[in-house]
């Protein structure tokens, strides 16, 4: 897997995770073609896209966009299982997930996607075992009090 | 605010990120942004020391700005602090921020290396799996250098937890795909493959990740890894749904390890053990079995991972090529899929079709389809789909059905998506040409193709029918009349003008006895579409005119008046000014003999690949390789001329520098009038028209065999253009695969690989020659200390010298450096020279070592003797050790005219009429070395019933009659 890519209908990147070597240049270009791309597309049209020498895998969670950029050989309907099992991870931790969830806690998004993927290959499958190890890095953090003391700015 | 608030929310930051979503306009956001900048940057200024908590609430906000889109050029070393804290959320903060952010500051990298090592001891599984996720995430060099022999320990240490162990094996997957060379194998190799055998299935996953990783690169040294592969599969595919528990996904049994095994099958060939093959077929059928069940569930999860495991299956039963059942059943239940009301299992099926189309078991079973697949092409809403029923149609199209196939893909030309009419006409315009069977039929289906697609018939497509009507004699009055008819149209393509005007040019006579088509009517009806024209198609329209003047002296008068005219003598444009000039003047002052000289008929084009073919592979090859696409093209087109330029002013500076004005030139008017109409003669002619000696290869018009091997081209030819092969060479890991395709042709690509393409020209005279070596960089990273060296594996020094000149050390992305080669043959020789060549890419030395293509054959010299010499001499040579004699199965079409060429290719004179049997070639040449020279007399027999050839070789030596014999029974 290349990159994973998170976008609003309005072409709002929400989430962006690299997992080869390229120049910010780079990245961007590549952002502003797969959100014009895939915002293109039509209802009930297939999800997959060849794109130069990879394929695109996207699907469409109410206001998000979830895109994936594999390598060819890559299996395509298993890509989309990955983007379910992570809109599920997300749901179960947030509850009832939401754009404005992954905008405000936009790095627990990012926690929790490594716990599911690394360096662009999946890590764990079991749903339970990522859970537990979500759980538990949660567990690891200031109490309450601690946090209400902290001054806003 | 949001909604839900879990874990240590940071006050600050949401309030921030909610300000941000309250700005109104791009420029109050910009404001908002530098106001909270200054405020970092002071923060982190200020005397005061920060806290844990703040620093990370500033790095996150810092990561959050930077995520928008906005540059972060501070912060990074607050970030790093963070590292080495022991609250678990600041760390965490930390390292999010280094993976997204981290530049190549190697001071920075130095400490941020410092707090992995530290984590990586801390025995913490929690800590260890940061570390292990930010080397990944980074994955640089020096992070590789740093922990690249550590990550092996951890991984296969016994104590470690199953958690990082995952971490471990992705983490090293991830480091071997960087930095292969920094990644050691040894002792551990042997038992990261029994983690297959690992309780922990999560485990698994990750090891059969790594493994299928590695053992794509060395598959020797994980060879044992398929059997422990198939037994876990089998386990997997016959367990009940309940038995996998948690790995269980909506009712599949571990689909994500069931696909990861069998791509790591993929990596090998079908097991040699019979036991272990038939467990394995087992699994597979199971698993087509369990495909045809109904539906445990509705839910898309369930289908789409049940077919995700089905069509790994597939992919692996397509890469076997070796059970005939499970192709035909894997083919029927594709078929089943074609029309399934899921878009995306519509998609994956043709995709899939089309590779089994290619296997000789199923290509049959494939083909039964072709009705679904033309009515997906017309019903299809999505384009993507329809791209793939073309792809599809495409592979399974054989003589049985080319007819349909080629007017269905015509019909739906005229409605396609703009994205993909390129692509069908190419692939039409192949499929006309190898499967015609009358050449009426291809004539007309190219030029439908220019009526319903102008704009997208590419250069190369219309250069090719011209080719074909020019090499095919049976088919030139049909193109001619047809082209005449096809230009009545009151508005037609600029791509019909000029094959209509190269065509009227060349055969217009052959239709000029109707009156309707008189040779007036016929000038008439260009002239008509000359002021529509682009620059470059007048020029053509030009050259046809006076061609008409050679053809047609009764309208001599009237194309004289046009050339005459203001419009064309002083026209603006110098090339269109010149040629008018120069053809009034040539018709002017040549007489009838020498205008018939001049402008006399095109010679047959020298057979080579199909042009059009080497596009489309391009095309294709650019989806494979997108960037390098590009550049590649640019290489080419602005190399392409400088160095045919180059390599012909050093053979032949004469003629290639030959002013347009060629009448003070001494020279023989035949070859500058062909230089001077080679710009408008389509592409290959510019190596046609710079053929030393004018050996054209006879017909075999139409490649039978879609595959890279094209028939050669003439051996005399210098300077065969080495691009157009370029693209079409398969990409290869073995380094002499190509050497032998170049027993018989001198230009080429003679390796491949990823990263970098070796092509070569090469001439030789008498005992030495010189190889021109083209090292093209595909990549779009420079290749550094480049240098390369000349070795033997043997005693070849004596009898060999290769000089090498230097070579530029430094090869920029996607461009291209020569290097030259100087060959000297002492005596005869029968092994190889190897060239070495190294060179560091993105920090990794690469060495590669390719067998050069200088063979004993390529200093032979053509002798040509009569009949009775040569039964002299071959009296003479009849010593028994002076003959060497091989009977062999043919391995390609026997063909006489490809035999022909490839004999002339080795370099020997045939001699016609000296064998009492037609059938049988003879041929003889000299062998020159520094220090003798070798007479050879060769014959060959091809017997067509038995589909053997015997070939006899008598020389005076007795090794050298054995070495050509060895070069030359491999080419047939």
């Amino acid at each position: 897997m290349r990159f994973l890519l998170l976008f609003s209908r309005q072409g709002r990147l929400r989430l962006q995770k690299w997992y080869t070597a390229i120049s910010e240049r780079e990245k961007k270009k590549i952002i502003r073609e797969m959100t014009t791309m895939v915002l293109a597309r039509q209802p009930r049209t297939c999800n997959f896209i060849q794109w130069k020498d990879m394929k695109i895998v996207y699907k469409r969670y109410a206001s998000l966009y979830f895109c994936l950029g594999v390598e060819h050989e890559e299996n395509e309907l298993l890509a989309l299982e990955i983007i379910h099992r992570y809109v599920e991870l997300l749901d179960k931790y947030f509850g009832n997930v939401c754009e404005l969830d992954i905008i405000f806690n936009f790095e627990k998004a990012y926690f929790i996607l490594d716990e599911f993927l690394m360096g662009g290959e999946i890590q764990e499958t079991s749903k339970q075992i990522v859970n537990r190890a979500i759980e538990s890095s949660d567990m690891l953090q200031e109490t309450m009090e601690e946090y209400m003391s902290k001054p806003a700015f | 605010m949001p909604a839900v608030s879990k874990g240590d929310g940071m006050r600050g930051l949401a309030v921030f990120i909610s300000d941000i979503r309250n700005c109104k306009s791009k420029e109050s956001e910009v404001k908002r942004i530098n106001k909270e900048l200054a405020n970092i940057r002071s923060k982190f200024k200020g005397d005061k020391a920060l806290d844990g908590y703040s620093k990370k609430k500033y790095v996150c906000k810092l990561l959050f700005i930077f995520l928008l889109g906005h540059d972060i050029d501070f912060g990074h070393m607050e970030a790093v602090n963070l590292l080495s804290s022991n609250k678990y959320t600041e760390k965490q903060i930390g390292y999010l921020f280094i993976s997204v952010l981290v530049n190549s500051n190697s001071d920075l990298i130095r400490l941020i290396n410092n707090a992995i090592k530290n984590d990586l001891a801390s025995r913490n599984s929690t800590f260890m799996n940061l570390a292990l996720h930010c080397i990944a995430n980074v994955g640089s060099r020096e992070m590789a250098e740093a922990f690249a022999s550590e990550i092996p320990r951890i991984l296969v240490a016994g104590d470690t937890m199953d958690s990082v162990k995952q971490s471990a094996a992705l983490c090293l997957l991830r480091l071997n795909r960087t930095s292969p060379d920094l990644v050691p194998m040894g002792e551990w190799t042997a038992r990261v493959v029994h983690l297959l055998n690992d309780q922990h299935l999560g485990v698994v996953t990750a090891a059969t990740s790594l493994i299928t990783t590695l053992a794509q690169k060395s598959p020797d040294d994980f060879k044992t890894s398929v059997s422990l592969a198939v037994a876990r599969l089998s386990r997997i595919v016959t367990s009940a749904s309940i038995d996998l528990q948690d790995y269980t996904y909506y009712f599949v049994a571990a689909p994500w390890l069931s696909v990861k095994l069998l791509r790591l099958l993929q990596c090998y060939p079908p097991p040699e053990d019979t036991s272990l093959r038939s467990r394995l077929t087992e699994c597979l059928e199971t698993i087509l079995n369990k495909a045809q069940e109904p539906p445990k569930s509705k839910k898309v999860q369930h289908s789409n991972a049940k077919n995700a495991v089905l069509f790994e299956a597939i992919a692996l039963i397509i890469h076997h090529d070796s059970e005939p059942n499970l192709l035909v059943r894997a083919c029927n239940q594709l078929g089943q899929f074609l029309q399934h009301r899921e878009t995306n299992l519509r998609y994956l099926a043709l995709e899939s079709m089309c590779t089994l189309a290619s296997s000789e078991f199923s290509h049959e079973a494939v083909k039964t389809h072709i009705e679904t697949v033309i009515n997906a092409l017309k019903t299809e809403r999505d384009v993507s789909v329809r791209q793939r029923a073309v792809d599809l149609l495409y592979a399974m199209c054989d003589r049985s059905n080319s007819k349909q196939i080629v007017a269905e893909m015509l019909s739906y030309l005229e409605t396609a998506d703009y994205s993909i009419r390129e692509e069908i006409v190419l692939k039409v315009a192949i499929l006309a040409e190898k499967y015609a069977v009358d050449y009426t039929w291809y004539v007309d289906t190219i030029l439908n193709l220019i009526r319903i697609a102008g704009d997208y018939v590419s250069e190369e497509v219309w250069y090719r029918v011209i080719q074909i009507v020019i090499n095919r004699d049976d088919v030139q009055g049909y193109a001619a009349k047809t082209v005449f008819e096809a230009l009545q149209a009151p508005a037609c393509h600029e791509n019909l003008v000029k094959v209509g005007g190269y065509i009227l040019g060349e055969f217009g006579n052959l239709i000029a006895g109707d009156p309707r088509s008189s040779p007036l009517v016929q000038f008439n009806l260009l002239h008509s579409k000359f002021h529509l024209c682009s620059v470059p198609t007048r020029a053509l329209l030009l050259s046809a005119y006076i061609k008409f003047i050679n053809l047609f002296p009764e309208v001599k008068g009237t194309i004289q008046d046009v050339l005459r005219s203001d419009s064309q003598l002083r026209n603006a444009d110098v090339e269109l000014q010149q040629r008018a000039v120069e053809y009034l003047r040539l018709s002017c002052i040549a007489s009838t003999d020498i205008l018939a000289t001049v402008l006399e008929e095109m010679p047959p084009f020298p057979e080579r690949e199909s042009s059009i073919l080497a596009k489309l592979k391009k095309k294709k090859g650019s989806s494979k390789l997108p960037d390098m696409d590009d550049s590649r093209k640019n290489v080419n087109g602005s190399t392409e001329h400088a160095e045919d330029a180059e390599v012909a002013s050093k053979s032949l500076p004469s003629r290639y520098s030959a002013p347009l004005l060629f009448f003070s030139v001494p020279q023989p008017p035949q070859f500058l009038l062909e230089e001077l109409i080679s710009t408008d003669r389509p592409h290959p002619s510019s190596s046609a028209t710079m053929l030393p000696t004018r050996t054209m290869v006879p017909s075999h018009t139409f490649t039978d065999d879609l595959s890279v091997n094209s028939a050669p081209s003439s051996g005399a030819s210098l300077l065969v253009d080495v691009f157009s092969d370029f693209s079409s060479a398969a990409p290869t890991e073995g380094s002499d695969e190509h050497f032998p395709r170049f027993v018989c042709k001198n230009n080429g690509i003679i390796y491949e690989n990823q990263l970098l393409q070796i092509g070569l020209k090469s001439e030789y005279r008498q005992n030495l020659g010189r190889m021109y070596v083209f090292y093209g960089n595909k990549t779009s990273t420079q290749f550094l200390s480049f240098s390369t060296s000349v070795s033997s594996n043997n005693v070849l020094g004596p009898q060999l010298n290769v000089q090498e000149k230097p070579v530029d050390p430094l090869i920029e992305a996607g461009a291209q450096v020569q290097q030259i080669l100087n060959i000297e043959c002492v005596s005869d020789f029968s092994d190889a020279p190897i060239l070495n060549i190294q060179f560091r890419y993105g920090g990794t030395l690469q060495n590669i070592a390719v067998k050069l293509p200088v063979m004993l054959n390529k200093f032979f010299q053509p002798t040509e003797m009569t009949s009775q010499d040569f039964f002299q001499r071959w009296k003479q040579l009849g010593a028994p050790q002076q003959e060497v004699q091989k009977i062999f199965k043919a391995k390609n079409q026997m063909d006489t005219d490809v035999s022909k060429a490839k004999l002339l290719g080795f370099g020997v004179a045939l001699l016609d009429g000296v064998d009492p049997n037609p059938a049988n070639f003879v041929g003889a040449g000299i062998i020159h070395t520094k220090t003798t020279q070798v007479g050879c007399l060769l014959r060959l027999e091809p017997n067509t019933q038995a589909q053997m050839y015997r070939l006899t070789l008598r020389t005076s030596k007795e090794s050298v009659s054995q070495r050509l014999v060895e070069l030359l029974s491999e080419q047939f």
